[in-house]
């Protein structure tokens, strides 16, 4: 079963759901897909085993062949080649990999060369294997990685995907196939907000979902009236206590020093499981 | 015109709740919400549009049934997945850029544009605003923000601001980097957690990489003392500039749930007169 964790609005225990209901469980793969700010490997200290990079292909024009016809650059949707009279400049940035200039260029200047754009982690703490991407500082794409990191997938396993913030492709592409997305929010207006957008897509792909309630006891009733009316389980409350925030401040998950916890999380998970089979 | 940009790496320290501050404290300002795909901004500054444009972003490809002879090759040459089994487009996924367009034999497909969203100008009580929302599920969203950007600058050209006041996104991937580019200075809002410091040190070796003058703020420094020590000492250490503690206190979560800045809704408050000092300090840097 792969189960994504999710948020529109930033900030709002995705990385403590994650981490927490990883340990919780048994044997188990977390997948940290915000590539762009990964933190569950700051809560777990597990052992690195092994780092690959993640590479984009972006195209070198070969200026001995070009005869700045500028084919390539009427084709790119992305204003990433502009060709003058006598040059071709290339703009990797804005290339988003698709190999269309290669493919439309009538002198075969064009080549794919291999770019590196981060890296993905391995590592292991006792039953929990865990895999993060790390975008280069600097680099816009971070789908790329995210794709990679969920190459890892091993479908016969409890998989935890860790989702990056916000509604957009990042997000999307994250939980993307998988069987359930668990939406954290927290009982304030923004966390509203930000939740309904996030459950807009999800019902616009058809992923499943149900909520986790974070910092509950802090803001309005708002978020729990609207999942009244919505129809929309909410699994898990996790109430604001100060003690709660210093654990996760020092990089410690909750459900290690608070015990209860554990079974609240395996309880979850078994919630899930349940609901994702009918 | 100057252009300051909040930022934070980790989602949730405060990006907003600040910058909706700034905004009050600037009197004539343009304040941008660049993030696009999960804005909060309106909620504090109740904006009233003014113009109202829609943004194209990408294109979308379109498979003519009738033409298709099923060969497969846009699955087999798409780069993004964005062609399912029985060759339909999955639009989510689809980029836009047209590979399935050059290699199909037919002709059969072709690329459409489609509407990714909106971007707004609106008035607020003490200014301008610039902002926009990103369709459910819509890629792009760099682009939309660089339109926002230049919403706010025609905005506080023709209004006369002297001040566009930028709220980022989390992380540090396009969009972000969308919204720091060409800017005057950024400020990073932080909280004292392992994810907070790390999340930290990306944000500004992303700005560093753009050469954003930075400056740090550390909200909810109390809920880990310790923590916000080793922010400050890293700051020394890396020639930034502290520009703020503010401590945990439940009022900006009450002044929220009543749609008001801390600000406003409390001005005589802790919180309230270090956002202040921190304008002010901010503001004469800047001018």
């Amino acid at each position: 079963m792969i189960i994504s964790v999710a948020s529109g609005k930033g900030g709002t225990g995705k990385t403590l759901v994650s981490v927490n209901m990883s340990l919780s469980i048994g044997k188990v793969q977390l997948l940290d897909c915000d590539v762009e700010e990964p933190n569950d490997h700051l809560l777990l200290n597990p052992h690195i085993y092994k780092t690959e990079p993640v590479f984009n292909l972006i195209p070198r024009i070969d200026e001995e062949l070009c005869t700045h016809c500028g084919t390539c650059s009427k084709f790119c949707q992305f204003n990433a080649i502009f060709v003058s009279s006598d040059q071709a400049l290339l703009f990797p940035e804005m290339c988003v990999s698709c190999g269309g200039c290669a493919i439309v260029c009538p002198e075969k200047a064009i080549t794919l060369e291999k770019h590196k754009i981060g890296v993905i982690k391995f590592g292991s703490v006792e039953n929990l294997a865990l895999v993060y991407g790390e975008l280069e500082v600097g680099k816009p794409m971070a789908v790329p990685i995210i794709k990679a990191v969920k190459k890892q997938i091993e479908r016969s396993e409890n998989v935890i995907l860790d989702s990056p913030p916000g509604t957009s492709c990042p997000f999307v592409e994250t939980v993307r196939d998988s069987d359930f997305c668990l939406l954290v929010t927290e009982p304030t207006p923004f966390g509203l907000h930000d939740l309904k957008i996030s459950i807009e897509v999800l019902r616009r792909i058809g992923i499943p979902f149900g909520v986790v309630v974070n910092r509950a006891g802090v803001g309005d009733k708002k978020v729990y009236e609207y999942c009244e009316q919505e129809n929309i389980r909410i699994l898990l409350e996790i109430p604001y206590q100060r003690r709660i925030a210093e654990l996760y401040s020092k990089g410690i998950p909750f459900s290690s020093e608070m015990m209860e916890w554990e079974e609240k999380f395996r309880a979850l998970h078994k919630e899930i499981a349940e609901l994702t089979q009918k | 015109m100057k252009q300051l940009t909040i930022l934070s790496g980790k989602g949730g320290t405060g990006k907003t709740s600040i910058t909706a501050c700034f905004a009050v404290l600037a009197k004539n300002a343009v304040v941008a919400d660049c993030d696009v795909d999960a804005p909060d901004l309106h909620m504090l500054l109740h904006p009233e549009v003014i113009e109202t444009q829609q943004f194209k972003g990408a294109k979308v490809a379109v498979i003519n049934e009738e033409k298709c002879v099923k060969c497969g090759l846009c699955k087999e040459k798409c780069a993004f997945d964005a062609i399912t089994n029985d060759l339909k487009v999955d639009a989510i996924a689809c980029e836009g850029c047209g590979v399935c367009t050059v290699v199909c034999p037919v002709n059969a497909v072709e690329l459409v544009e489609r509407i990714s969203g909106t971007a707004y100008i609106s008035k607020i009580k003490y200014g301008y605003m610039a902002h926009a929302l990103l369709n459910p599920g819509e890629s792009n969203s760099g682009r939309l923000v660089t339109l926002v950007r230049e919403n706010a600058k025609t905005t506080a050209q023709k209004e006369k601001c002297d001040i566009v006041i930028i709220d980022g996104s989390p992380g540090i991937g396009c969009p972000v980097i969308a919204s720091i580019t060409g800017v005057d200075a950024a400020l990073v809002v932080t909280e004292p957690t392992l994810s907070g410091i790390h999340d930290l040190k990306r944000a500004l070796k992303l700005l560093d990489h753009f050469k954003v003058v930075s400056f740090v703020c550390i909200n909810m420094y109390d809920v880990n003392v310790d923590n916000t020590n080793k922010i400050l000492s890293f700051c020394r250490e890396n020639g930034i500039e502290g520009f703020g503690i503010i401590p945990f206190d439940p009022i900006v979560t009450e002044s929220m749930v009543n749609g008001k800045t801390v600000i406003e809704y409390s001005p005589e408050s802790g919180v309230s007169k270090e956002i202040e000092s921190m304008w002010n300090k901010l503001y004469k840097r800047l001018l």
